[in-house]
């Protein structure tokens, strides 16, 4: 059991040091407006990245054709400007609704 | 996030309910994550103490499965946290985009920081001004550590009951919010979409090779046309 608390605390610790980088940092370090703009891009680079590698692997290898077609779904209801709980559920219910079809 | 917008600006101030609409979809969805963390811990072999104190200290659901994953495998604990730390090093990203929302006292920031995550990061900054972006952090935040916490507390005590989440296609809701958050800004901006696309081809070709963690990482080399155009202006 002490290794599993190992584990737990030095994940514990250390995610929550990389999450107060940001509030450490701020209000002590004036960050030029060229800095911070390209923060708040690299903030959407990330979020693109994770939705992209999300929907299409999983563990390394590809996620099977259910999960990227209810994303894809729920992308283009988004893209419609359909309301966010539309979005939500069309890309879950197609993924689900495939499944139920067989197609993994 | 775009409906949300209209109607805000419609009425000129901060709609808290809409917020909290918005993001109780989020919620749902998080809660039955949590629900199939805490049954997979269990199942595994893991105590039912041991994915509740983990949800609860570390609360980042990939880094969080994957040590699992790693501990259930015989991985060592190390080898266990390295694998969920290299997962969550994106948070130290998101933390300085999210920087300014999280004050102004000392407990607010040490608190709000703790709240750092990919949905709760993506949700505030698809709102229009500072004000409701600092509303929709907390709000987001608050409501999905309560939810997920719960969710796998519950999973953790009822075990295997709820079968497969797979059947449910909650895989596929998390990206497509994440697209339905990004895509006001990728709307806003147009210099924005290279860097965008380029990371994301950049993470999905390194993902098979990359640990995990990494591929999103590499993401971020796709801002150097971003500074660059930046720079020529």
């Amino acid at each position: 059991m002490n290794a599993t608390v190992t584990a737990i605390l030095v994940l514990a610790v250390g995610t929550y040091a990389f999450r107060l980088v940001g509030p450490a940092l701020h209000g002590r370090v004036e960050l030029p407006d060229r800095l911070r703009e390209l923060l708040a891009a690299g903030a959407v680079v990330l979020l693109v990245a994770l939705l992209a590698t999300g929907a299409l692997t999983e563990a390394g290898g590809f996620a099977g054709w259910a999960r990227p077609a209810g994303v894809l779904a729920g992308a283009l209801l988004a893209w419609r400007r359909a309301p966010f709980a539309v979005v939500v559920l069309g890309a879950a219910g197609v993924a689900a609704a495939l499944r139920a079809a067989g197609v993994a | 996030m775009r409906s949300l917008q209209r109607t805000t600006q419609a009425s000129g101030a901060p709609s808290p309910s809409r917020l909290v609409r918005d993001s109780s979809l989020v919620w749902l969805a998080s809660g039955v994550v949590g629900l199939s963390f805490g049954a997979i811990s269990v199942a595994g072999g893991l105590p039912v103490w041991v994915p509740v104190v983990m949800s609860l200290v570390v609360y980042a659901g990939s880094a969080q499965f994957s040590t699992v994953g790693v501990l259930l495998a015989g991985g060592g604990p190390f080898a266990a946290a390295a694998t969920g730390l290299l997962l969550n090093t994106r948070t130290a990203a998101f933390s300085l985009a999210v920087a300014d929302l999280l004050g102004p006292g000392r407990t607010a920031r040490l608190l709000g920081a703790h709240l750092v995550t990919d949905e709760t990061v993506a949700f505030a900054l698809a709102q229009p001004d500072p004000a409701r972006r600092r509303a929709a952090f907390w709000i987001s935040g608050l409501g999905l550590f309560a939810v997920w916490n719960a969710g796998v507390a519950v999973g953790a005590l009822a075990g295997t009951a709820l079968g497969d989440t797979a059947v449910y296609g909650l895989d596929a809701a998390f990206p497509a919010v994440l697209v339905a958050l990004v895509l006001p800004s990728l709307r806003a901006d147009a210099r924005l979409r290279r860097p965008v696309a380029l990371g994301a081809l950049l993470a999905l070709a390194a993902t098979p090779f990359a640990p995990a963690g990494i591929p999103v990482l590499l993401a971020l080399a796709g801002l150097a046309p971003y500074g660059r155009a930046r720079a020529a202006r």
